[in-house]
């Protein structure tokens, strides 16, 4: 027999109790992880939107476009601090079956307001540099084995014609939410041919791209936007990227906060459960400590002991909590509409923190019975009547 | 023979609601190695401070107790755990043991805190068993065993560790008849085969004949 042994042992010893206290705590590291996993999935998707950009589109439609001169107006808003913007373009590569996304885009901002599409210095330089140069995500790179130097043809739809492009960039994206599947060409390049070929759709933009200072100012600044373009032949309609209304959004985020601090009253809560089973685990074996001690048994012994079950009571409750909290964050991904979270699962992060909340937990629950074991003299653990 | 223990001048009183409660007043007795002591008193008399002070699970207010030659009243806690560990075996009225452990883990469970193997520390236990008589009985957990089989394992246990002294605070106390000459008749054996020294209190003067000597106590003074 091993000292282990007993602690098993001595788990046992209140099986319905023991078999509570572990349920509460695998509940209780479920609704963890679950919240973490929204909390996380939040942030991720805030992240990947950007709450810093505006995107100002012609109010009644998006396929209307704005004129090229609102660009210089938007500009001079206070709390602006860049602008770029872009044509849908579309087209056919290879055959009608490969859709991604094809735009005309001003080739010397967008990338600034788009800083989590990586791009080299170099290849940005040379795609500045070239009017019929084109950047695709790496993703796409991949799908049909392009290269830079390679020319992609593309047959235009929208805006008619044979279109050939040079690659000059392949960007990789710089956070998991990021779309790697883009291609981005000159928007003054579309332009020059409208000029010449269909010149009243020359001048054109499909919409803008504001970056403003302060995400907390985006509504007001959307107001402003549109408000400098009321009553003209082409009015406008500012959102912030994630289309989220402003109300929405800090209603959300108010309830992602109240998520946040629930996860670790979680915690807490556990913490009491566990504290609560080992205090009264301790007090019925006063007597036994007394004996143990009698027998030659010492602090380092005793408080191993306690420690020990406190521990493996909270990792067995931890470990089926997680186990079982995989499938169900799987299931909340299902049910949770496509798109609404850019990642929606289980985290290392949230399995590690988990993980050590339980050592934490093991240990602080274990603290008051063990204060209770040592403190009490073995006199007095004989002559204690539970 | 020389003492074994030597008790000289022990006074205690324990605290109680600022009140000092005086226990036992100035005694003074020796214990020869090999011999077999009853204490006798009336209840409230201080045996079981006494037995607990010799055991050296608890400190003497005042004066000096030698066990073995050691000055146990001096030990630091944790001395006093590993001397108590190798020298004493204590049997209780109650005999605890650990009901979750079977009488053998019982029997085992001071071994643990020896370096022996645990071939070695089954063979004790099983040697330590058979002395006993539970040989048969040493996968049964407490609660499937009579008082008087408990109290056995209880010495078993006491003896596993083949400790200098043997202390047995009324081991017969709550046992039957039968059961209780068995567990004197065990004593006495142990004394005599094994030359253990016992100190033993009792009420029980049909135990204390089994004795060699016999002292009593009364309120806290050594008569
Ligand atoms: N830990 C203690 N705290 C306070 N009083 C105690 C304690 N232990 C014993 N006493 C008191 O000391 C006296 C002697 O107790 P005890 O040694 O148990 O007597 P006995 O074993 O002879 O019946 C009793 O009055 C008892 O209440
Ligand atoms: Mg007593």
């Amino acid at each position: 027999m091993k000292i282990i042994k007993l602690i098993i042992k001595n788990s046992l010893r209140h099986k319905l109790r023991t078999f509570l206290t572990i349920l509460g705590i695998s509940i209780a590291v479920i609704a963890f992880g679950l919240l973490r996993t929204v909390v996380t999935a939040w942030n991720a998707g805030v992240e990947a939107s950007s709450a810093n950009r505006l995107i100002t589109r012609q109010a009644v439609s998006f396929i209307f476009s704005l004129p090229y001169s609102y660009r210089e107006k938007i500009l001079k808003i206070p709390g602006v601090t860049n602008i770029t913007y872009a044509n849908w373009f579309q087209g056919v590569y290879i055959d009608k079956n490969q859709f991604f996304a094809r735009m005309a885009v001003d080739a010397n901002t967008f990338f600034d307001v788009y800083p989590e599409f990586l791009l080299s210095k170099k290849e940005l330089d040379d795609f500045k540099k070239e009017r019929t140069a084109c950047v695709i995500g790496s993703d796409i790179a991949k799908t049909y084995k392009l290269k830079i130097g390679d020319v992609m043809t593309i047959e235009g739809d929208i805006f008619p014609g044979r279109w050939d492009f040079v690659i000059r960039g392949i960007y990789k994206p710089r956070d998991k939410t990021t779309d790697a599947t883009g291609m981005y060409f000159h928007w003054d390049y579309l332009n020059e041919r409208m000029e010449k070929e269909f010149p009243g759709r020359a001048n054109q933009v499909g919409w803008y791209v504001v970056q403003i200072k302060d995400p907390a100012q985006a509504a007001e600044i959307s107001q402003k936007i549109d408000a400098l373009f009321k009553n003209s032949t082409a009015e406008t309609k500012t959102e912030s990227e994630r289309a989220f209304q402003q109300g929405f959004l800090a209603a959300t985020s108010a309830i992602v906060t109240a998520m946040n601090v629930i996860s670790f009253v979680i915690i807490g809560i556990i913490m009491l459960v566990l504290g609560n089973t080992m205090i009264m685990s301790a007090r019925e074996r006063t007597r036994e400590y007394a004996v143990m001690k009698t027998l030659g048994f010492e602090r380092r012994h005793l408080t191993g002991l306690i420690m020990g079950e406190s521990l493996l009571i909270s990792f067995i409750g931890a470990g089926i909590g997680l186990f079982l909290t995989f499938p169900l964050v799987e299931g909340f991904a299902m049910v949770i509409p496509k798109g609404f979270f850019p990642i929606f699962r289980l985290e290392p992060i949230t399995v590690i923190f988990a993980c050590s909340a339980a050592v934490f937990i093991g240990l602080v629950a274990s603290v008051p019975p063990i204060q209770r074991a040592l403190k009490t003299n073995i006199v007095d653990g004989f002559r204690f009547v539970g | 023979m020389p003492a074994i223990i030597e008790v000289q001048n022990v006074s205690k009183s324990y605290m109680r609601d600022n009140f000092q409660i005086p226990v036992l007043n100035n005694i003074n007795f020796n214990v020869e190695e090999g011999d077999f002591l009853a204490l006798m008193g009336p209840s409230g008399s201080g045996k079981t401070t006494l037995l607990n002070l010799i055991a050296g699970i608890d400190k003497p207010t005042k004066g000096n107790i030698l066990v073995g030659g050691t000055e146990i009243s001096k030990l630091t806690e944790s001395a006093l755990a590993k001397w108590r560990a190798h020298s004493i075996g204590f049997v209780f009225q109650f005999y605890n043991l650990i009901p979750v452990l079977t009488a053998f883990e019982n029997v085992e469970l001071p071994l643990l805190l020896t370096s022996l193997s645990k071939s070695e520390r089954k063979k004790h236990v099983e040697t330590a068993l058979s002395v006993v008589g539970l040989s048969d009985r040493m996968l049964h957990y407490p609660k499937q065993l009579s008082g008087g089989q408990e109290q056995r394992v209880a010495i078993a246990r006491a003896l596993v560790t083949d400790p200098l002294l043997l202390i047995a605070d009324e081991p017969t106390g709550d046992l039957d008849k039968n059961s209780a000459a068995e567990i004197l008749t065990l004593l006495e054996r142990l004394n005599q085969e094994f030359k253990k020294t016992i100190v033993m209190v009792t009420h029980d003067p049909h135990a204390a004949e089994k004795a060699r000597k016999i002292r009593h106590l009364d309120k806290g003074d050594l008569v």
